[in-house]
């Protein structure tokens, strides 16, 4: 697919570039509702795991200036986007600190605060589960005792009677017999705990229901559509009187798919009708009231014969997935499916549990499990390297999965450029030269990881994409997929401009309305420049045959005679012959008989991934699992003073298999904001709880990478293996950047000081403790050596 | 209630009816339709809401409306002139500085700041410069860089 192209594959400047400089650009809370506007604030549950005895809301409903109280009693529906398993307020039981009980709107912030705690609630305390493994054994207190009637996802296998609201396993080959065969094995265990996506915009949602009965959402959020679909399903409003409005979104990583406080709005705006009601998370709230990255313990066992070629894996991975999964459970699927990691594995036994606990609610975050997964994964790798002195970068190339490989599901991997990457990043990082001197007290290390990460998505999540004509050839280009940051708008108008032989600058790219923009899934999964992509393309396809029909029938020639170049019709072996676009994409084209043929140019463009194919439920087997797998790898090299265990991140190099770059520097920037994250993640963030209640609610003690933190150098890159059925051979690399980032680092300490961090994040803390418990252990094998010496 | 401060924003005079909790955050974009100042935190440890106010950049959450009063207050929306992007905004446009953009006026206003009072920052000033402006989109690499970029282009402008 090398076609010569003129927009696609340059770094053109952002589509919202410029709103975003000049404060123009305008995120959910900058919009104006008038003097109507209702203020919500939501009463939330003080414990982890408790029964609602009873809820009196009468005192908060004759406080003056209150419009509405809603609670549980209100409003019971289920809602969920894979398993309905959450109402939209609290039910007989709370399950996590945080939970909205009950709502109220009010005339202003301060009024809505003070009937909160008029708002007589009576729990009686239940036991609580706060660790995923305690949430399997037997005699574990059940959190959803009506799992079995939740409606699910046909791919999604509840356990009733337990915990486990998922449950995905891979039976492939015989590990048993293959671990017999291994020359070396490894057993490890590894720990991520809860984190919060932080983006810089909390949750903000405004909703109105009018007296016609329409009703309208405002919200920053990454799934207007799925808004639409879960809150219309749940509320039982037909699909075409829910209006969802998305407009820019100040950061989403995951935290703002689904459906999370819109919820708890619909209900107040419906009862407070016909005022539109807002409400806005504080910072406190966004930390453990919307979703939060689950945590997860992970046990791996890789066995490898004796020229270091991965003969086996055992992997059992427990999802801390918190009170409610409605999202969660399908990134214990992901992990499954993806649980070998970008390698050739011909036995492979995989246990992947999304159990319930008394946490918050466990949702999608950059990655979907894969940042989790692989920081197990790529260390127990690179201890076999150490067991069995081989090169990690030689390993890594030795088992990476080629085009043509037999997937960890039994699928075939489509061509990939995982080795190229594996070796960019290496020799960026000069991996074959000696490391550079250390400063006093401090040790260098250097480590690398590899990823793949596949779009985790229903088998039928498609795009629509619609491309109109103005009269001066501009083109409004509607699409449903969100800019949240990640440059898609950008790429699409690209595309777009590409196809139509039109200046990328004379399209503009529109925020969703679902009343005016076509379908989108979600903005999730890095499926946009993919899957969404493609739709744009055939839009803008459609718009182009039109357009060229119509000439072509003018002239009298074939359409394979005709292009379109910058805004013209050409005939290409005689380019004086023109028509411009200008108004005959609207107004058509008069012909030698006097008549006006055409009228205005509508392209339309849909996709649908064609053949995704379900897995068998006992071994996780099926010829195509995913669309297709985004694979990279990164290194890293580190300076860490032996005294204290501090970190300083010297270079930090990153390549992906992009399939094509439609923008370069979108590529790069998405890389580097991806570095930043994992090493945020992997050596900073942590949600701290005790007992389910959270204890860094703000952005002092729940720490994230300043710049101070960041690397002295990057090298982020990418390869173009085309993908076959990608527009202009792309696919995903949003979410990718940051999976590779903390095993590498954490493998970089490795080779460093010899001590290996097993649970995120790696703290200069626990790297000093390792490096004590290192010493004692040195020592006491010593005595003992001296006293078997004697002995003997 | 009834306080009536006055205040100059980006050149304009302002008398406005404050309460007495009300913020600067809150008069600019509630009261004067201001809203570049986002909301990031409203506890003074995101940067988002970040105005130039007597030449110091400031968190707006944190200044109370009343002790604003007589104060120049300098937003994003003062940037561009006569229709051209400040070099600033320019170079933040040109070098991957901005993706969700919900950080971007406040980083913009803490980077004018600096090169206001020291119009040849060295790196390391720039970075203590937005030390207080949490981005969690682009890495920062790419602002600092954008950041020195504009300096060196108002250097070769200036002279
Ligand atoms: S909103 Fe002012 S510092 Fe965060
Ligand atoms: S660009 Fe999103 S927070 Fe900075």
């Amino acid at each position: 697919m090398s076609v010569k192209t003129r927009v696609v594959g340059t770094s053109v400047s952002r589509k919202d570039a410029l709103e975003k400089v000049t404060g123009a650009a305008k995120f959910v809370d900058d919009m104006k509702f008038g003097p109507g506007l209702l203020h919500a604030k939501l009463l939330r549950s003080p414990y982890p795991h408790a029964r609602i005895i009873k809820i009196d809301t009468s005192k908060a409903e004759a406080l003056p200036g209150v419009r509405a109280v809603i609670s549980g009693k209100d409003f019971n529906q289920y809602i969920g986007l894979y398993l309905l398993d959450r109402t939209l307020y609290a039910v007989d039981k709370v399950r996590y600190v945080g939970e909205p009980v009950a709502g109220v709107a009010a005339e202003t912030v301060e009024i809505a605060e003070d009937a909160l705690k008029l708002i007589d609630v009576e729990y009686e305390e239940l036991t609580g589960i706060f660790d995923p493994e305690d949430a399997l054994k037997p005699g574990a207190p059940i959190l959803h005792e009506k799992l079995g009637e939740y409606e699910c996802a046909p791919f999604i296998f509840p356990q009733p009677g337990t915990n486990i609201s998922n449950y995905f396993k891979v039976r492939k080959g015989d590990v048993d017999s293959a671990f017999k065969q291994c020359a070396h094995i490894t057993e490890q265990e590894y720990f991520v705990p809860h984190l919060q996506h932080t983006p810089l915009e909390t949750h903000v949602a405004v909703a109105k229901v009018d007296d016609a009965g329409l009703y309208t959402l405002w919200t920053s959020s990454q799934s207007p559509f799925a808004q639409r679909n879960l809150l219309a399903k749940s509320l039982e409003i037909p699909y075409h009187k829910l209006r969802v409005i998305t407009p820019y979104v100040g950061g989403g990583f995951g935290s703002k798919a689904g459906v999370s406080i819109e919820g708890c709005v619909i209900p107040l705006a419906i009862k407070a009708s016909p005022r539109p009601v807002k409400l806005h998370l504080t910072r406190e709230e966004e930390f453990y009231c919307t979703f939060v990255r689950q945590g997860l313990k992970a046990k791996v066992k890789i066995g490898v014969d004796s020229e270091g070629r991965i003969l086996a894996m055992e992997n059992t991975y427990y999802w801390d997935a918190g009170a409610y999964t409605e999202y969660g459970v399908n990134i214990t699927r992901a992990s499954g499916y993806s649980s070998t990691g970008p390698y050739l594995v011909p036995n492979v036994k995989a246990d992947s549990y999304c159990c319930y606990t008394n946490h918050p609610v466990g949702g999608p975050m950059r990655g979907f499990g894969m940042p989790e997964i692989h920081w197990a994964i790529e260390q127990a790798i690179d201890t076999i390297c150490c067991k069995i002195g081989m090169d990690p970068v030689e390993f890594r190339m030795k088992n990476a999965l080629k085009g043509g490989d037999l997937s960890v599901t039994g699928g075939v991997m489509h061509p990939n450029g995982l080795k190229k990457c594996i070796l960019k990043a290496a020799q960026d990082l000069s991996w074959d030269q000696p490391k550079p001197k250390a400063g006093e007290g401090r040790k260098i290390g250097r480590g690398i990881a590899a990823m793949w990460k596949a779009p985790a998505m229903p088998p039928d999540a498609s795009s629509g994409a619609i491309l109109k004509f103005n009269e001066d050839a501009t083109v409004n280009l509607l699409v449903s997929g969100m800019e949240i940051g990640q440059g898609t708008h950008t790429v699409m108008a690209q595309m777009a401009a590409e196809v139509l032989g039109i200046p990328y600058e004379w399209i503009r790219v529109h925020t969703p309305d679902t009343d005016y923009s076509p379908y989108e899934w979600q903005t999730v999964a890095s499926r946009l420049t993919w899957s969404m992509g493609n739709a744009v393309v055939k839009a803008a396809e459609d718009a182009r045959q039109q357009i060229l029909e119509l000439a072509a029938n003018h002239w009298g020639c074939g359409l394979e005679e005709l292009d379109i170049q910058n805004g013209m019709i050409i005939q290409i072996e005689d380019p004086g012959k023109t028509i411009p676009l200008k108004d005959s994409v609207i107004y058509g084209i008069r012909g030698k008989d006097g008549n006006l043929r055409g009228g205005p140019i509508i392209g339309r463009g849909n996709f649908i991934p064609p053949d995704v194919t379900p897995l068998d439920r006992e071994t996780g087997q099926g010829p195509k699992a995913v669309v297709h797998f985004t694979t990279g790898a990164q290194a890293a090299e580190i300076e860490v003073d032996e005294e204290t265990g501090r970190i300083h991140l010297r270079k930090i190099s990153s390549c992906y298999d992009v399939g094509k770059a439609i923008n370069p520097l979108n590529v790069i920037c998405q890389s580097i904001g991806g570095i930043y994250m994992g090493l945020s993640t992997g050596m900073f963030e942590q949600l701290k709880m005790h007992n389910g209640t959270p204890l860094n609610n703000n952005l002092s003690d729940y720490v994230t990478a300043t710049v101070a933190d960041m690397p002295d150098e990057i090298f982020a890159s990418f390869v173009e293996v085309p993908q076959a059925d990608g527009p202009f051979g792309a696919r995903g690399v949003g979410e990718h950047t940051m999976v590779p980032t903390a095993p590498a680092i954490a493998n970089a300490i490795y080779d460093a000081l010899g001590v290996r961090i097993r649970s995120m994040p790696m703290t200069p803390e626990k790297i000093v403790c390792a490096l004590k418990q290192k010493r004692l252990e040195s020592k006491d094998k010593k005595k003992i050596e001296q006293a078997f010496a004697s002995i003997e | 209630m009834g306080n009536v401060i006055n205040l100059k924003v980006n050149g304009l005079n302002y008398s406005v009816d404050v309460e007495l909790g009300e913020t600067l955050l809150d008069v600019l974009r509630e009261k004067l339709d201001i809203t570049s100042p986002k909301r990031g935190c409203e506890m003074g440890e995101c940067g988002a809401c970040t105005v130039i106010m007597n030449d110091l950049a400031v968190n707006s959450c944190l200044v109370l409306a009343i002790e604003a009063n007589n104060a120049e207050i300098y937003t994003v929306e003062s940037l561009k002139k006569n229709g051209k992007l400040h070099p600033l905004q320019k170079s933040f446009v040109d070098n991957g500085a901005i993706q969700c953009g919900f950080c971007t006026p406040g980083m913009l206003m803490s980077a004018k700041a600096l090169i206001d009072r020291n119009p040849d920052p060295t790196e390391d000033d720039i970075k203590e410069a937005i030390a207080g402006n949490i981005c969690r989109c682009t890495g920062y690499k790419p602002i600092v860089e954008a950041i020195k970029k504009a300096v060196s282009t108002m250097k070769k402008e200036g002279s």
